[in-house]
């Protein structure tokens, strides 16, 4: 399931578009260092989280159409677990990426010298939330052909909190504050949404499956 | 339910009237003006009831889609869907009556504040409730998946609600959160109770109202809508 997805190579689009929209920013706002350094954290989360919602609409389509997903409900194994495998698949094609990335676009702009560790260690976080929260979305839609605006707005009102201690953990870090108050929230999301979020997902796609067939 | 929704209908909205017009007349007229703010304090007899309602609502559907998981009940979901455009109309009142007031007072229109902000994210599941209701085509589909979307979001409310508030507040704390001593003067704090029950009425109101048409272009094909057709001479 895995090599599925890696060799696909959906993997380098929502990669190549958090470059672009990173990129954007400078051109659209004016390229003065102080201002690229305030707004850094948050640029670089909201491209991250953009570029997750991008890559999450064929999270569950291509299975779909092709019918490994009705194999999969009815094949008598947990669903949620399988759903857990998946998700898991999702993240180290798209998230992981996007982190390994997001130093290089943190020079670009003009991110302060302390924040990198944190800028990495809150998107590892935010991200494999992201991934959870987001397939969320996903699998309700499924049994749908055009999705993606729909799927943005029923998932990103869900993101705000990763958004909101992500971002802020990283300026906290920028400015030299103590932030593992915020790492220590991203913990707690992303262990409630590991937990709690396969089984709505499981459940979603229990519905689509039977509303496609 | 049809026929008890008819008959339901007509006292909530009369009872409605009835607390609304009392409601307004206290508010606008026997209570003092307030010493900071003066008479544009007034609109919190709108504001407040409309951002309680908005909250009750998305419990009441969220409650709702739940019973309809879990026991399949057909009326929890047609409650479900009827409630998501009144709840989305009182969230979208308040904020709106907010920016009002906002606009005397702290001299903007709108501002990034915790309640604020987290009140439009509420405006947003409710859009992407009825977004997700109307994309799905096969009934039975889209009311299952609308009551997944609206228990996970009665789960995440509360977070959303209290990583916003971290983030950045302004408003002023809830005037009558502890139920014993409430810092408003009585002869202020009894209009806005009755503006409360008067929305509450018109939420029954308008509920019922819905109900009966969900319930009849739902069950269109069934037997006895065709002997009421008969009936009323249709």
């Amino acid at each position: 399931m895995k090599l599925a997805i890696r060799s696909a190579g959906q993997w380098l689009n929502p990669l190549l578009f958090f470059v672009i929209v990173v990129t954007l920013f400078p051109l659209g706002i004016g390229p003065g260092p102080n201002m690229l350094a305030t707004i850094a954290p948050g640029v670089l989360w909201v491209s991250a989280l953009l570029a997750m919602m991008l890559s999450l609409d064929a999270l569950f389509a291509n299975d779909f159409r092709d019918g490994t997903l009705e194999q999969m409900v009815l094949s008598g194994h947990p669903l949620t677990v399988m759903v857990m495998g998946k998700v898991m698949a999702h993240w180290v094609t798209s998230g992981l990426p996007l982190v390994l990335l997001s130093p290089l676009l943190g020079l670009m702009m003009q991110l302060p010298e302390g924040a990198y560790g944190i800028l990495i260690v809150s998107l590892l976080l935010g991200t494999l939330s992201l991934s959870f929260i987001g397939a969320i979305g996903a699998a309700l839609i499924v049994s749908l052909n055009q999705g993606g605006v729909l799927l943005s707005l029923l998932v990103l009102p869900l993101t705000v909190p990763v958004l909101i201690f992500g971002s802020g953990a990283v300026a906290g870090a920028g400015m030299g504050l103590e932030t593992s108050a915020h790492l220590s929230l991203l913990f707690a999301i992303v262990f409630l949404s590991v937990s709690l979020a396969p089984l709505a997902i499981a459940g979603a796609l229990r519905v689509g499956v039977a509303a496609g067939r | 339910m049809y026929r008890l929704a008819g008959r339901l209908a007509p006292w909530f909205g009369g009872l409605c009237l009835l607390s609304l017009a009392v409601g307004l007349y206290l508010g606008l007229v026997v209570a003092p003006a307030d010493y900071e703010q003066g008479d544009s304090y007034r609109i919190i007899y709108i504001h407040v009831p409309a951002a309680w309602m908005s909250m009750f609502t998305y419990v009441v559907m969220a409650t709702s889609s739940a019973i309809f998981l879990i026991w399949r009940l057909k009326i929890a979901d047609v409650v479900a869907e009827a409630s998501a455009p009144i709840g989305a109309a009182f969230t979208a009142v308040a904020l709106l009556t907010g920016s009002f007031w906002g606009k005397p007072m702290w001299g903007t229109w709108w501002i990034w504040d915790a309640r604020l902000t987290s009140e439009l994210l509420l405006l947003f599941l409710y859009l992407g409730y009825m977004a997700l209701r109307g994309a799905l085509d096969t009934p039975q589909g889209s009311a299952r998946a609308a009551a997944i979307l609206a228990v996970v979001g009665v789960v995440n409310i509360p977070i959303i609600h209290f990583s916003v508030e971290w983030w950045n507040t302004l408003h002023q704390p809830a005037t009558i959160t502890k139920l014993g001593k409430p810092s408003m003067h009585i002869s202020m704090l009894r209009p806005l109770l009755l503006m409360a029950l008067a929305f509450q009425l018109l939420y029954f109101h308008n509920l019922m109202v819905r109900m009966r048409t969900l319930i009849l272009s739902r069950e269109s094909r069934a037997s006895w809508v065709a002997e009421l057709n008969v009936e009323t001479g249709n």
